[in-house]
């Protein structure tokens, strides 16, 4: 499982940290300084996996990274992640931020810090990966968006109701359509 | 509100104390709605964590939002479930997260699914009863839902795999659906089908499969589809790949499928993106101990890998090397390893780890490799590992742990059964634990020294190794109990009949008693590298002592060398019996010489009042420089013929098996082919041929079939033909003499061109003195006239020399005497040939006979083509001085060099001078290597040592005896001609000739 996201710019300053594990304030903010140490003396032409950070857990931790431009994006995964699979996961996760923000720079980042959580929340929840695919995020992200929009709109009604209103319009999810020739049959399996 | 908290996040994360928000952001989360809340909720999980006692205000919210018609409040509630909730309050809101996976919408189904699985993790016996609910979400006809359920299987079947066999038939029919695009096109990413799934599943099926052939073998036919639809030249393709290959690996094995993915691990490694190979090496490393000749064929990377720039790749290359560490490659890694950690140690906390294994691991390796070793290895071996131990690393706890963990494994080796290590290593084990068993504090010196005194008793312990004891037991006694048992041992030897052994005694026991001189003799943690030895060379401390003696009426001391002329002198006359003494004498003194200085001057005061001058001192202020010198010396005594180290066989074994096979490689990579020789050694060894790069099978498989057994198609005309030109060494085979064309029954001259002419000069090679003419012999070439004389010449190739004959013809009627005639050359050396007519340069040329000089030549310098210049002078008449030159190709000094395969090997590493080019090959047969190597042999006389495969290897010396080797391989319709000696320009100027040989056929 993933263990930590660390944003941070080529300066060590952190733009986003997720942790999901518990680490205390000082204890993280010691992993991102260590982390960023460990990161930002790499060149870009080696390879994009490091191992035995010491802070966050043994020699079964590793650190998957990419640098774009100003910022650094630091998964700390566990054994258990595919580390090519990581290193996708966070481009998804960039191309994301790209698309809802047209062309996410590093003050987006800063300004919409709210926004980016959410939509890591899309992407990670609890450490586990929830959705890889772009489009359903960016699904999932327009409709809260939309909600943030009419609630602007209509700020005197009494916004629980309205928002109950919104999610009986709430579109199907597009991946529920086409669903009937997914055919995936699972034989034997036990009763229940 | 819902601004500040998001600033007050953002304060968080830049590291600011934020603490007084969180009560706000919790009531944010409580009584917002819709933003705010979704802002409540996102400060609480980034605020708090499981224990934060503000949490349990919140689950009543979640409670509540769980609950609520709200999807988005829903899917909320669970994200925040699912980053962090008290363990405690799991029952509470269980069966509402349980409700949740019959939610119509697939996205809170997803998510409940994932909440469930926090709550596994967090308290995997609450959540005992909805297991079966799992296997619903599994075959959810959502994907999505299924992928997250995935999570879970995978945790539940790394813990317990044996309980859900009966689920790897439907995995494997996910994943074949998955894999066979039965899913919607929007899971595609980069046009391959849910990679991320995919990849989960076939963790999965690895777990699975593990140990287990039945299952293994339902998965066979989908992890071949896998390994042949991911094709795309994709990263995510590349994930898929590499799980597929760890999944092959980990399950009962199946020979095709291996291959494929030994395969696919090559194209990782050989992979120029950086990131494949380091998952290359991963994966070489994972399944290095199932098939190390996966290792060897890639072995040039992997030497390659260990210099890249990149530490995390060179770590994953130490890690791979460590894998396949034995007895005969561990000295190496272990080089390679502290080179490494060398590097590192600055590298701060991330490689701290990493060291502390390796050196965990390096004193256990040692141990094995003293105790294998034993006493056949090289004194220096030993001696490096304590001045390593010694001076240890840049860290000073990673060096407390190191030492402390030699101690303990000493300790529990003595405990053992110390009679069956060898002398060596109880020799550094009783070092080490002098020097450090004072860091385990809870060790008893005294116990220790129990331990060391079994130690002495037992019969096969040497009186070296007794020596090495007793300084440790010097070291160690300190008060109480331990200075009893020293004194005793010291009562023991120190009547003993060696002398070393009796002064050791006697310092253990002085030291046992006087405590404070030992610890100004031995002072404890000394950093070894700021002690600075005063040694007093000059031995003036000994100045009163030697005084004393002479007024007691000693002999003044004079050197040897001067004792040896008076000696001399003395007896001139009984020269012989003392002659035989007198070295010894020598050597003995010599000895002295070199001990006397050791002592520090420091000590000065002490050596006399130990009474201990004169006597074989080896003592220093820490022990271990001096102890060093100590085995020095003793190797020097008892290892009279250097016995070869394991490590120094492994070597020449390794390159042996190596070099049939060596790729012509750019030039410093022969150090990292000596190097690939050295760490692969122990694998290679397994398959006697060394499977290097593509060449690997087939020199195998040809191999195999030279030895006997039935051979097949290719093969058997690769051995017939190395076959003949084994046979062909001196040029006996009939179909290669008759090709040259000589006339000489001992065909050894191999110039063709000079053939044609040869009746010409029937008239002067009559004139050939007899033991040459029956050789063969150039084209006999006029050099100059001067006056009634002319000159010519020619050269005869002997087997061991090359012999230039002049003739001086004399035209005239009278005899010409005395004809000076001088030869000189940049390259060659000339030596007046002594015949058996004359033994004079200078001779007698009767009219109209002629006069023969011989001069034997050998090269001092190779160049292509060499010259000998000559001056004659004529001595009648009026003088007149002709220069001449005669001029001979290099190849006329080449002389084939026989030997065998391995002694090949041994010589090709120890030269040092190399080139390489790409030579045309001769096409139109259908064996071009054969046919180019006979060609070469026939006209260069080079010697065609064998040939396996598409690489074959060649021999052949310079006159008289330098080597030169030759490996040929082809290569892309050439031949990659790779050229060693150890005389500079040779292999320059012989691969002009190869070249010239080639062009003219």
């Amino acid at each position: 499982m993933i263990k930590a996201i660390l944003i941070f710019n080529n300066h060590g300053k952190p733009r986003l940290i997720r942790f999901y594990q518990y680490f205390a304030e000082d204890m993280q903010q010691q992993i991102i300084r260590e982390t960023f140490h460990l990161v930002s003396k790499r060149d870009d032409n080696v390879c994009n996996f490091l191992e035995g950070g010491s802070l966050i857990g043994g020699s079964d931790y590793k650190l998957i990274y990419r640098h774009y431009a100003t910022l650094y994006f630091v998964f700390c995964v566990d054994s258990s992640e595919s580390e090519l699979g990581i290193l996708d996961l966070i481009q998804v996760f960039v191309e994301t931020l790209d698309k809802c923000f047209e062309n996410v720079c590093e003050l987006d980042l800063i300004f919409h810090m709210d926004k980016v959580h959410y939509i890591l929340q899309e992407v990670v929840m609890g450490g586990m990966v929830l959705e890889t695919n772009m489009n359903e995020i960016v699904a999932q992200v327009e409709v809260q968006n939309r909600m943030e929009k009419s609630e602007g709109g209509l700020s005197a009604a009494p916004a629980r109701a309205v928002s109950a209103v919104k999610n009986m319009n709430l579109p199907d999810m597009p991946r529920n359509i086409n669903i009937g020739d997914i055919n995936i049959k699972v034989p034997s399996l036990s009763p229940f | 509100m819902k601004e500040l908290m998001v600033r007050a996040i953002y304060c968080e994360s830049l590291g600011y104390e934020a603490s007084f928000s969180y009560i706000h952001a919790i009531k944010l989360a409580q009584q917002g709605a819709g933003l705010e809340k979704r802002v409540g909720y996102l400060a609480v999980s980034l605020f708090l964590n499981e224990n934060h006692e503000l949490l349990l205000l919140l689950v009543n919210t979640v409670l509540k939002d769980l609950q609520s018609t709200n999807l988005i409040e829903v899917c909320m509630a669970l994200t925040v479930v699912s980053q962090m909730f008290p363990k405690d309050m799991i029952p509470a809101i269980l069966p509402l997260v349980e409700e949740k996976l019959n939610h119509p919408k697939e996205i809170i189904r997803r998510k409940a699914v994932l909440a469930l699985y926090k709550f596994y993790l967090i308290a995997p016996n609450q959540v005992q009863h909805i297991h079966n609910k799992f296997r619903k979400a599994l075959c959810d006809k959502d994907p999505g839902v299924m992928t997250a359920s995935l999570h879970i299987y995978l945790q539940m079947i790394q813990e317990n795999p044996e309980g859900y066999k009966d689920l790897t038939a439907s995995f494997v029919t996910i994943l074949k659906q998955v894999v066979g695009g039965k899913l919607p096109i929007d899971f595609n990413y980069h046009s391959v089908p849910a990679p991320w799934l995919q990849i989960q599943l076939l963790r999965i099926l690895s777990f699975l499969g593990k140990n287990d052939q039945s299952v293994s073998e339902l998965m066979y036919e989908v992890l071949d589809e896998s390994l042949q639809r991911a094709e795309m030249n994709h990263n995510i393709t590349y994930a898929i790949l590499y799980e597929c290959v760890r999944c092959i690996y980990t399950i009962h094995p199946k020979s095709e499928l291996l291959e494929k993915a030994a395969q696919c691990i090559g194209n990782f490694v050989l992979s120029p993106k950086i990131n494949l190979k380091y998952l290359g090496l991963k994966a070489l490393t994972y399944v290095v101990q199932q098939d190390p000749k996966l290792a060897l064929q890639h072995q040039m990377t992997i030497i390659e890998c260990l210099d890249h720039p990149d530490l995390i790749i060179k770590r994953e290359t130490l890690e791979l090397l460590f894998r396949i560490t034995n007895a005969q490659n561990v000295m190496v890694i272990v080089e390679k390893m502290l080179e490494f950690l060398r590097v590192s140690t600055d590298d701060y906390t991330t490689i701290d780890l990493v060291g502390k294994v390796a050196e965990l691991w390096f004193i256990e390796t040692m141990n094995t490799v003293f105790s294998v070793g034993g006493d056949m290895m090289q004194p220096d071996i030993p001696n490096s590992f304590l001045k390593l131990l010694s001076e240890g690393f840049d860290c000073v706890e990673d060096d407390r742990k190191l030492r402390l963990f030699a101690v303990d494994s000493y300790i529990s080796l003595l405990h053992g059964e110390p009679g069956k290590l060898p002398q060596r290593f109880l020799q550094v084990i009783s070092w080490v634990l002098g020097e450090y068993s004072h860091l385990r504090e809870e060790l008893e010196p005294a116990s220790v020294l129990r331990l060391l005194e079994k130690l002495l008793d037992m019969k096969q312990t040497s009186s070296e190794t007794k020596n090495w004891v007793l300084m440790a037991m010097t070291k160690l006694c300190v008060g109480g109990a331990s200075v009893s048992v020293a004194q005793q041992v010291s009562e023991t030897y120190i009547s003993s009949m060696d002398t070393v052994l009796r002064q050791r005694a006697q310092e253990l026991q002085h030291f046992g008693q006087d405590s404070e001189v030992r610890t100004r003799v031995l002072p404890r943690d000394t950093d070894l590298e700021n002690t600075i030895f005063d040694v007093d060379s000059s031995l003036s401390f000994l100045d009163g002592f030697v005084s004393e003696a002479l007024a007691a009426g000693a002999a003044p001391y004079k050197p040897p060398h001067q004792r040896q002329e008076e000696l001399a002198q003395a007896k001139a006359l009984s020269l012989e019996p003392y002659g035989l003494s007198l070295p010894i004498s020598m050597s003995s003194c010599s000895i002295a010489d070199r001990q006397s200085p050791t002592p520090l001057s420091m000590s000065s005061g002490l050596s006399t009042t130990l009474k201990l001058d004169g006597v074989k001192r080896v003592w220093g202020r820490e022990g271990y420089l001096v102890q060093r010198e100590s085995v020095e010396e003793t190797a020097q005594v008892e290892v009279p013929s250097p016995l070869r180290s394991p490590s120094q066989q492994a070597e020449a074994n390794g390159s042996h098996s190596q070099t049939p096979t060596q790729t012509p490689t750019p030039e410093p990579e022969q150090e990292k082919q000596q190097l690939a020789a050295s760490l692969f050694f122990g694998l290679s060894s397994q398959s006697s041929v060394c499977l290097m790069g593509k060449s690997g099978p087939t020199s195998h498989r040809f191999r195999r079939k030279a030895k006997g057994q039935g051979s097949i198609s290719g093969a058997t005309e690769q051995t017939s033909k190395t076959k003949l030109n084994d046979s062909d060494i001196k040029g006996s085979d009939p179909s290669l003499s008759e090709d040259s064309g000589l006339v000489a029954a001992d065909s050894e001259d191999m110039n063709p061109h000079e053939d044609p002419e040869r009746p010409k000069d029937l008239c002067l090679s009559s004139h050939l003195p007899a033991e040459l003419s029956g050789l063969c012999h150039s084209e006999i070439s006029p050099l100059c006239s001067i006056q009634s004389l002319d000159l010519s010449a020619c050269h005869v190739q002997k087997d061991d020399s090359l012999v230039l004959v002049i003739f001086i013809q004399n035209s005239s009627d009278s005899a010409i005497r005395q004809i000076p005639l001088d030869l000189d050359s940049d390259e060659l050396e000339v030596m007046y040939y002594v015949s058996r007519v004359s033994d004079s340069p200078v001779e007698d040329v009767r009219s109209h006979d002629v006069a023969v000089y011989q001069y034997s030549l050998t090269v001092k310098r190779p160049s292509v083509h060499v010259e000998v210049v000559g001056t004659v002078s004529c001595p009648v008449g009026t003088p007149q001085t002709v220069r001449f030159s005669y001029k001979l190709p290099l190849t006329t000094f080449i002389r084939p060099l026989t030997l065998s395969t391995e002694e090949y090997g041994t010589m090709w590493l120890a030269f040092s001078h190399d080139t390489k080019q790409n030579l045309t090959l001769i096409s139109d047969d259908p064996e071009p290597l054969t046919a180019t190597l006979s060609v070469l042999k026939r006209k260069l006389q080079l010697h065609v040592v064998e040939i396996i495969g598409m690489e074959g290897i060649l021999a052949c010396r310079l006159l008289r005896d330098r080597p030169c080797l030759m490996h040929c391989r082809v290569h892309a319709g050439a031949l990659a001609v790779w050229l060693r000696s150890p005389v500079p320009d040779l292999p320059d100027c012989l691969i002009y000739h190869c070249q010239r040989a080639l062009q003219e056929d």
